[in-house]
């Protein structure tokens, strides 16, 4: 809307800023779900299941990655085109 | 058990295999060789140094002690790396556009290219790495001692001796690949390609040791859960204060530690690869802290008590009589140990020498940036030293503090260290608000806050830190005690020190930036590292061109080197629309020139080499109503109003030059017909006075001969210079047939010297660099080396002259360049010199027709080649360059 533009974005476009809200999002998620076992366990003693543990934080670690895979391999593109802009005088490797 | 020997010449065998690798990189880097080594792949093996041998085998005695706390360490930089979007991203463009070489460099340039801030940087980052290069000597050093235990007496190592002799390996190493030339953005395609080898070697063999563990020596992943559920790890305490701490830690580390921004930033090459790498790096380190529990768990059942839980990855193989695997446990160790510090010391180096010495050196003396001679010699120099001193520091520091318990806790602290960087950081590419005096204020307070509670008490008690202090405070003052400070008593010496320094650094930084004002420089590039993804042209720093374009051709040639600064002028000057090597001084050029020298050495030291020539930094008003940003749309107005006036002066300016060369053509012609009636004339002349002498005889046989002679003579110079212009004119329509023979191009120089006649003048070669055979037409290229040799010696008017001969191949085209020591052509010449009949000095004096340099420049075109002058080489300078095979036309 700003400098006149378009109210909406076609179908694509609207997909990609999307996509980059997701990316933005993602260590959000990260960040809960991490810091999810903090929350749980007997406060009191203090001792807790080292195997539950572990076999949910080790879950929830590939989880995140595939989605930042998914995410970032469509993001690719759009990084691309924008650093052609830049790469004009470099050191012609 | 494996032999000590064999152990010892595996790990040579290893080095000279990673020599190999960066070598051969190198090689074929420099002929423009291998896309796939500068691929996403590589980039995030090289990100992999994150995981130092303290993370390889810590990793498994954190665990020991402290339960699941150990993957902090691999969460935090997994959090930052699928959050690259917000952070790393936008780091790396920065990176890019403001050619940043180290994170010094970063924080620099982005408050005003201050040189205090980078110097501070440094300091923090040398004095927060030392430890850490002695924790990776050390772990190497306690790595062979753990083999030595069965070796026979005389080949049993010390263990200082192990320290230092690695210390000097890794030492040559950096130095060999890492100062090899001070290209264009410091990236080392062969160091990054050999921390990727060594990325990969670390990788298999902790995998491969936790494949053995769980499926050899447990029955698979139930059995592990099972055996956990009985040791000492099962109940661990998750202290949620750590946990957070921790993870946040790890995070800001990732992107402040210098060796971590060396090749996450520096040595990246496309943004693409950080896309990859923000899922492929967690992937990565999810595959290293996998196996860390079960090895673990396995050691602590199967070790004897008491053994040290930090070398379970090795011991637990040797005890098993798994010599092989524990051989592969060990290279892996020893790869992450190199990898961190090769990277460590060429980013310290990096920085020490940009920002503390190349300053200094700046500063010390007369000596002005325009003056003669190579610097890049100068910053190598100190590189290396610096690389040699940034280990024998770390080295030192092992020694003094024995290599004890004490430094196991030392990564840690170094990351505290290291996270000071980030407040300034953040505040510097998010917030345009941030200011030098903030940044400074903040850096200092984390800085002494992490040295006095953290870093000085831990040299324990006998340390730096009185052990009064530690009890009662300094001047018995309770609540400045350092472990705990204004009263928060019992916290973890380690999150207290982490909880003040960050938040005093945060505070200082924001409330000095806030009653701060900042300088036209600093406005300037806070608008540029903030809005780094918007930017059209970009705001200028330098509004007034009143730089010589030679004078900055000298400077940079001492800083890229000649034929890297020549390229950059020419192309910058084809831009404008000029002919030659030098452009207008305008300011986006000079704005360009000095992106390309802070590739080199720095935002910070190239504004004030740039500042000594154009004479101040100049900001104006006009510039500073860009950084204002609030007329956007006056200013795109202006934008398209200025690129179009910029089009009319490019064309006016392309007119101009044209119209000049015109007039200086038709004066020539003039100049040339009344030249060639004149040298017809004056031959003709003689020859008819003395023919009609011998027609009226009567003289003696010995006058007849002598006036004979001259008429000989005087046809002669007629002759050669009609054969003069018949070559000229026969080269100029294009009708000349060459012969095309392979000749070497040194036997040619050597020809074109011979035929030149000897002469009072010096010649310097290189030998080496002529050895080049080249398929062209002989004849005529020895033509035009003589004509210019014997310019040289005809006009070179210094005292000793001398002429120097270089030969440079690049890519299918060779280079001969003719610099000769004297006071070169003036400027307002150099375009005419190739015009026929052009001569500079009087008649008498030069003797030709001034018809060589013509002849020269038709020659080098009929063989696809060119002739140029070469401004700036401290005498008259030719450029003779033609293709290494000559081009058959049609």
């Amino acid at each position: 809307m700003r400098r006149g533009r378009a109210l909406f974005l076609e179908r694509r476009g609207y997909r990609l800023r999307r996509l980059m809200d997701a990316a933005r999002l993602l260590p959000v998620l990260g960040v809960f779900l991490f810091m999810l076992p903090i929350l749980w366990g007997p406060q009191a003693t203090g001792a807790r299941s080292t195997a539950v543990d572990g076999v949910y934080l080790f879950l929830v670690w590939p989880v995140l990655i595939v989605l930042a895979y998914l995410i970032s391999r469509r993001l690719a593109p759009v990084t691309e085109e924008a650093g052609d802009a830049w790469d004009e005088g470099g050191a012609g490797r | 058990m494996i032999p000590f020997k064999l152990l010892v010449l595996a790990c040579l065998g290893y080095v000279l295999l990673l020599f190999i690798v960066a070598f051969v990189v190198e090689q074929r880097a420099a002929q423009g060789g291998i896309k796939w080594l500068r691929s996403p792949l590589v980039y995030t093996l090289s990100l992999s140094i994150y995981c130092t041998a303290w993370t390889f085998y810590g990793a498994v005695g954190y665990a020991a002690r402290s339960g699941l706390e150990f993957a902090t360490i691999y969460l935090g930089p997994t959090l930052m790396f699928i959050g690259w979007w917000w952070l790393l991203r936008k780091l790396v463009r920065i990176g890019k556009t403001q050619r940043v070489t180290s994170i010094a460099d970063l924080i620099s340039a982005r408050y005003g290219k201050s040189n205090l801030l980078g110097v501070m940087v440094t300091l923090l980052a040398v004095v927060s790495a030392t430890p850490y290069i002695a924790l990776q000597l050390q772990s190497v050093t306690l790595s062979f001692g753990v083999f030595a235990q069965g070796a026979p007496n005389d080949w049993k190592p010390d263990s200082g001796q192990t320290a230092i002799w690695v210390a000097i390996g890794l030492a040559m190493f950096t130095i060999l690949f890492g100062t090899r030339n001070l290209d264009a953005n410091e990236q080392h395609q062969g160091v990054v390609t050999a921390i990727a080898v060594e990325a990969m070697v670390k990788l298999v063999a902790l995998l491969t040791v936790g494949v053995f563990v769980v499926w050899v020596v447990a029955d698979g992943p139930a059995d592990i859960i099972a055996k956990v559920n009985v040791s000492s790890l099962s109940g661990w305490r998750l202290q949620p204060g750590r946990w957070a701490g921790l993870t946040f830690l790890s995070a800001a580390a990732v992107v402040s530690l210098p060796r971590m921004f060396q090749v996450m930033v520096v040595e990246n090459v496309s943004e693409r690869h950080l896309a990859t790498a923000a899922w492929a790096f967690p992937l990565y380190l999810f595959a290293m802290s996998l196996f860390v529990v079960p090895i673990a768990v396995v050691g602590l059942e199967v070790l004897p008590k008491g053994s040290n839980p930090d070398l379970f990855v090795l011991t637990l193989p040797l005890a098993l009589h798994h010599g092989s695997l524990a051989m592969l446990a060990f290279l892996g160790g020893f790869s992450s140990a190199t990898s961190m510090v090769i990277v460590a010391a060429i980013a310290l180096s990096t920085m020490v020498s940009n920002h503390i010495v190349m300053p200094f050196w700046l500063k010390v003396g007369t000596r002005q940036a325009t003056v003669a001679g190579d610097v890049r010699q100068i910053v190598l120099v100190s590189r290396r030293i610096s690389i040699a001193g940034v280990l024998a520091l770390g080295y030192g520091y092992y020694r003094v503090t024995g290599g004890g318990e004490a430094l196991a806790a030392i990564g840690l602290i170094s990351f505290v260290g290291a996270a000071q960087v980030l407040p300034a950081m953040l505040g510097g590419i998010f917030w345009r608000g941030g200011t030098r005096t903030g940044a400074v204020a903040g850096l200092g307070i984390g800085f002494a806050v992490w040295l006095y509670t953290l870093f000085l008490p831990s040299f324990g008690a006998t340390g730096l830190m009185p052990e009064h202090v530690m009890q009662a405070g300094p001047f018995g003052i309770g609540w400045l005690r350092p472990h705990a400070m204004f009263g928060i008593e019992e916290a973890d010496p380690l999150l207290h020190a982490l909880f003040w320094s960050m938040t005093l650094n945060t505070l200082a930084f924001c409330t000095v930036s806030l009653a701060s004002f900042p300088d036209p420089v600093e406005r300037l590039q806070s608008a540029q590292f903030v809005n780094a993804f918007e930017q059209g042209p970009g705001a200028r720093g330098w509004s007034h061109g009143l730089a010589e374009a030679e004078d900055m051709l000298v400077m940079s040639q001492r800083i890229l080197g000649p034929e890297a600064a020549q390229s950059f002028f020419a192309a910058q000057a084809r831009a404008q629309g000029m002919a030659g090597l030098l452009p207008d001084t305008t300011p986006q050029f000079i704005d360009q020139l000095e992106r390309r020298l802070s590739g080199s050495v720095g935002a910070a030291t190239a504004h004030a080499m740039i500042a000594q020539i154009v004479g101040g930094a100049a900001v104006s008003v006009e510039d500073l109503m860009a950084v204002a940003n609030e007329t956007a749309q006056i200013m795109e107005y202006s934008n398209q109003l200025e690129a179009k006036s910029e089009e009319l002066t490019r064309t006016a300016r392309a007119l101009r030059e044209a119209n000049g060369k015109l007039t200086q053509l038709s004066d020539q012609k003039d100049a040339f017909l009344s030249q060639i009636s004149h040298e017809l004339r004056t031959p003709m002349t003689s020859i008819r006075a003395f023919s009609e002498i011998l027609m009226e005889g009567g003289m003696t046989e010995e006058q007849e001969l002598k006036y004979a002679g001259i008429i000989h003579d005087e046809t002669i110079r007629l002759t050669r210079l009609l054969d003069d212009l018949l070559d000229l004119s026969v080269l100029e329509n294009g009708q000349v047939t060459l012969s095309e023979v392979d000749v070497d191009l040194r036997d040619l120089i050597d020809r074109a010297l011979m035929a030149a006649g000897p002469g009072a003048m010096a010649v310097e070669r290189d030998d080496s660099t002529e050895t080049v055979v080249v398929r062209t037409d002989s004849d005529r290229l020895s033509q035009v080396f003589i004509n210019l040799v014997t310019n040289a010696r005809k006009y070179c008017d210094a005292a000793k002259p001398k002429l120097r001969i270089e030969v440079r191949v690049r890519g299918g085209q060779v280079d001969v360049d003719f610099i000769d020591n004297g006071r070169g052509i003036p400027k307002e010449s150099q375009a005419i010199i190739f015009e026929k009949f052009a001569r500079l000095t009087d008649q008498a004096r030069a003797g030709g027709a001034g018809l060589g340099l013509a002849i020269c420049r038709e020659i080098m075109a009929n063989l696809g080649g060119s002739i140029a002058y070469l401004p700036g080489q401290g005498g008259a300078a030719f450029r003779v360059s033609f293709p290494r095979r000559i081009a058959r036309a049609a």
